[in-house]
């Protein structure tokens, strides 16, 4: 890296002071103070703080995987925390299980529901909490106590209708009764407008008012920014793992919170001069393939594109389309000048394509496989020589290579690649897809959840591999990563690819905006022209 | 990391699992032999003493190569999280049409056997390749349509059998295969060794043919890029997907050879012992792979040494009933040691991943506290 790019994962200049001067006087019903968390190989959560009132909607923000469900789950107590301290009205607690956080008054709407689609509301409701008398099923004195909840925060649902009738606004409403029926004076909502339309959405905000007027404490999880202002009162931004920003909702100021979600106040990696781009190595036309609706893209030798959005615009299945995992329903794809539009994944790869999944355990890797049976896997390189046989050494040293060149760490070519950590995983992932000298390479989030080191190594073999003729595609949410790293940028939001517009033109505000959808989309030359 | 990692312990746990298996089987079977009033030493004593003869020996081997071949072809799906359940129902119809066609053949010893094989082979690849294809096309699951595969194999060899192949016998089964068609016996070969075998006792050819069978499946396994796609298959779906391994294809490939190993289960009876496929022929042994693929995890070495155990524990069983005790406490001793392996396995599973936690979070903290904070380079 260049000398003046300091490390990518300082803390932001000036971070948000942790308790804005406006905040009511009521204590604390949550306080989650220095939680920490790690998985084999990853860290979802580090200092992580999270202070929740009564009688407020408190929205927690943050990225896709940045570790929101992570801190929901410790709070549930589906996850115990490793290090830090979670106080319910003042108190220490532990909870052991969601039966702990429900008897202690925590409540959580799952943004898939759970509900008997064949019972009634009442019986729904009642579920698991039933009163009985003499042993018997006490319908009457749940009717009544639902009544009671339904009426008090005026949330109306027919008791008697079976819940496959009703929409989904409605049977989130089930949801919501369902915890207040077991006495929740906290809830947590994870997602809750990701399934709703517009009117629904409406609907539950007022549903929402009417709980923190009782209140009660809503934690609203969420990664739409305009949901966000809207209906809550105070907001916490999460990014990597801990919390970057806290702040009354009145205060906040969309361009900042949209830069601290993705990270755009940080200093972006050194941009290199670009060799000059070569002939077309890939390229789409009106690509159409589930929620991706049009995606029309070039990428020329020597020349990294830049796929920019908010996660769950689409990027991840124009990469499984591309890639051959999606199926492409409509438009052309192009590998050089071979249409490959119908070619399985086997047949693109031997093309020449090659791709960093951005779910590592879930696409890149076997984790119960050893290091070199993972090498073998994404290396049509060895696939090909061996013809139909494993050439053992040949992986071996293929992978004792990878390890010596991008200092993996690594006792054996033989151990488990769970046992290497995150970032290890992801340096052994980007040798063996660029190890067969492809022509295209896919990268998606290529340093989502690696160290400091290891995201450097990423970035410098990317860019050296570039400046080789490699055409990459790189989708990343990171600001810093797709203005440091990327010659032109295209942004994905809701399913479009944006025209291209040079890297250089860009500010990170601009692309925040862009991202978010706050500013219109370039009306600049169609995408791929240069 | 440190080099713990490396083989030492890795057989150490692959051992772990079925000692706690057998561990728990035997605790069970000893609780069980109690109950109905038996003393559980004399009981085990009796049948040891009664397993170890020579002949009981070449017995329980002759037996295992059976339960080896079903174990194998379950293994085989298992290996991919396919379950193929019905090796009985493939065996069977294999080993009808292959003692059909071994009975209407007139050929030379050698080519005699090779053409009964093909057929075996072919008929359990073909009859495994419908669940296949039905999971291909119409993602029916393999679990049902393979186990009901196996009611329509027992009527189509009852309609075979009574219309076709034994319509004019009248012991109700398929012509004798004749001498070229047989296995032979290899008691010369353990002469060889200097060991003789008792009068009526045979060691059987199928024994060789499983030794043979076995090593090609472990190379398969471990050498070929089939094997490797298969183990990644079995491993994550998704990343073998995403690198260019066709699941319907690996699919197909894997229930046509599972399929054509059931086909070869059905064999060692045949060739070796009844000559002739009937209505009594020998059944069982395609469920009783299940298990013996489960207690042997899946690798060759370790069906092998799975049927040896159950074809012992079957023939020891015999000597039960002259004891006055109920040989089917050996049914249920096989029932409880399948449980007590998943049992078994599942714990072992978890010790392991609570151990592959620890020396990674111990790892990540060393190595987050001795990174550089700031400039990388």
């Amino acid at each position: 890296m260049s000398p003046h790019t300091p490390s990518p994962r300082t803390p932001p200049p000036h971070p948000p002071s942790p308790r804005s001067p406006s905040e009511p006087g009521r204590s604390p019903l949550v306080e989650l103070r220095h939680i920490s968390k790690r998985y084999p190989g990853v860290v979802a959560n580090r200092d992580m703080n999270l202070v929740v009132r009564p009688g407020q909607v408190h929205a927690v923000v943050g990225e896709n995987g940045a570790g929101k469900s992570t801190l929901m789950r410790i709070l549930y107590g589906e996850e115990q925390p490793d290090g830090g301290e979670l106080l319910l009205s003042g108190e220490p607690v532990r909870l052991r299980s969601p039966a702990d956080a429900i008897a202690a008054g925590i409540g959580m709407v799952h943004q898939h529901f759970m509900l008997a689609e064949n019972l009634t509301v009442l019986e729904n409701v009642i579920l698991g909490a039933e009163t009985s008398r003499w042993g018997l099923l006490d319908r009457r004195s749940g009717r009544r106590a639902l009544e009671e909840v339904s009426e008090r925060y005026g949330l109306d649902v027919d008791p008697d209708v079976t819940v496959e009738h009703l929409g989904v606004g409605q049977r989130q409403r089930v949801e919501i009764l369902k915890v207040l029926y077991r006495g929740a004076r906290v809830l947590i909502l994870d997602e809750p407008t990701a399934v709703l339309v517009p009117d629904e959405v409406r609907a539950l905000f007022d549903s929402l008012a009417g709980l923190r007027a009782r209140g009660l404490a809503v934690i609203f999880i969420s990664h739409k920014l305009d949901e966000v202002l809207a209906v809550s009162d105070h907001v916490t931004v999460i990014r990597a793992g801990t919390s970057v920003g806290d702040f009354a909702t009145s205060e906040a100021d969309p361009r900042r919170l949209s830069r601290l979600i993705i990270g755009g106040e940080l200093p972006a990696p050194a941009t290199r001069d670009r060799t000059g781009g070569g002939p077309v190595a890939l390229r789409s036309r009106g690509l159409r393939a589930g929620p991706v609706a049009e995606a029309t893209l070039e990428v020329a030798r020597g020349e990294i594109l830049g796929v920019a959005g908010v996660q769950g615009n689409g990027q991840s299945e124009l990469i499984d389309a591309i890639t051959g995992v999606r199926e492409i329903s409509a438009g052309s794809l192009h590998l050089a000048e071979r249409d490959v539009t119908r070619l399985d994944t086997r047949q693109r790869r031997r093309l020449g394509l090659a791709c960093i999944p951005e779910d590592r355990h879930r696409q890149a890797l076997a984790l119960p496989a050893t290091l070199w049976e993972n090498v073998m896997l994404g290396s049509e390189d060895l696939r090909r020589r061996g013809r139909w046989r494993v050439d053992r050494k040949a992986a071996r040293d293929l992978t004792r290579e990878l390890i010596a060149r991008l200092d993996i760490k690594a006792p054996s070519v033989d151990v488990p690649a769970a046992a290497l950590s995150g970032g290890n995983q992801q340096k052994l992932v980007v040798g063996r897809e660029l190890s067969g000298r492809p022509a295209v390479l896919l990268a998606a989030h290529p340093t989502r959840g690696v160290d400091v080191g290891a995201q450097a190594v990423i970035w410098e073999l990317l860019r050296d591999a570039r400046d080789d003729g490699l055409a990459i595609l790189l989708v990343s949410a990171d600001l810093d990563e797709v203005l440091g790293l990327c010659d032109r940028v295209q942004v994905m939001l809701r399913g479009r690819l944006s025209a291209a517009v040079p890297a250089a033109e860009l500010t990170p505000q601009r692309l925040g905006r862009l991202m978010t959808g706050t500013e219109p989309e370039p009306a600049g030359p169609v995408a791929g022209a240069r | 990391m440190r080099p713990a990692w490396a083989t030492g312990r890795g057989a150490l746990s692959t051992l772990a699992a079925p000692a706690l298996a057998l561990l728990i089987a035997l605790t069970v079977s000893t609780a069980l032999l109690l109950t109905v009033g038996a003393s559980p030493g004399a009981t085990y004593l009796t049948m040891l003493e009664f397993g170890v003869r020579p002949d009981s020996l070449v017995s329980a081997v002759n037996r295992s190569t059976i339960y080896f071949f079903a174990g194998l072809a379950v293994a085989l799906t298992f290996r991919m999280n396919l379950f193929n359940i019905g090796v009985e129902g493939q065996c069977r119809i294999a080993a009808l049409l292959a003692a059909a066609a071994g009975a209407s053949l007139d050929l030379p010893a050698p080519l005699h056997l090779a053409v009964i094989c093909l057929v075996a082979v072919l008929t359990g690849a073909v009859w495994a390749g419908i669940a296949a294809l039905l999971k291909v096309w119409r993602g029916v699951s393999e679990v049902l349509s393979t186990l009901l595969l196996n009611y329509v194999a027992t009527a189509v060899i009852a309609y075979l059998l009574a219309e076709v192949f034994a319509a004019d016998s009248v012991t109700g089964s398929t012509r004798e295969l004749p001498p070229s068609a047989r296995l032979p016996v290899l008691d010369g070969l353990l002469a060889s060794f200097g060991l003789s075998l008792p009068a009526g006792a045979h060691l059987g050819g199928a024994v060789l043919g499983a030794v043979v069978f076995g090593a090609a499946v472990h190379w398969t396994l471990t050498r070929t890029l089939y094997g490797h796609d298969l183990r990644i298959s079995g491993l994550n779906p998704a990343a073998a997907r995403a690198h260019g391994i066709d699941p319907r294809r690996m699919i197909i490939v894997t229930m046509l050879v599972s399929g054509g190993l059931a086909g070869l289960a059905g064999l060692p009876d045949l060739l070796g012992n009844t000559y002739r496929y009937g209505l009594d022929f020998p059944s069982g042994a395609g469920y009783t792979g299940i298990a013996v693929a489960l207690l042997g995890r899946n690798t060759p070495v370790g069906i092998a040494l799975s049927a040896l155990l159950f074809g012992f524990l079957e023939r020891s069983a015999l000597i039960l009933d002259i004891q006055g005790i109920p040989k089917e406490i050996v049914t249920i001793m096989q029932g409880v040691i399948v449980i007590s392996v998943v049992v078994a396995y599942e714990v072992v599973r978890r010790v392991e991943r609570r151990r592959t936690a620890r020396l990674v979070r111990e790892e990540t903290a060393r190595t987050v506290a001795s990174e550089p904070v700031g400039q990388a380079s």
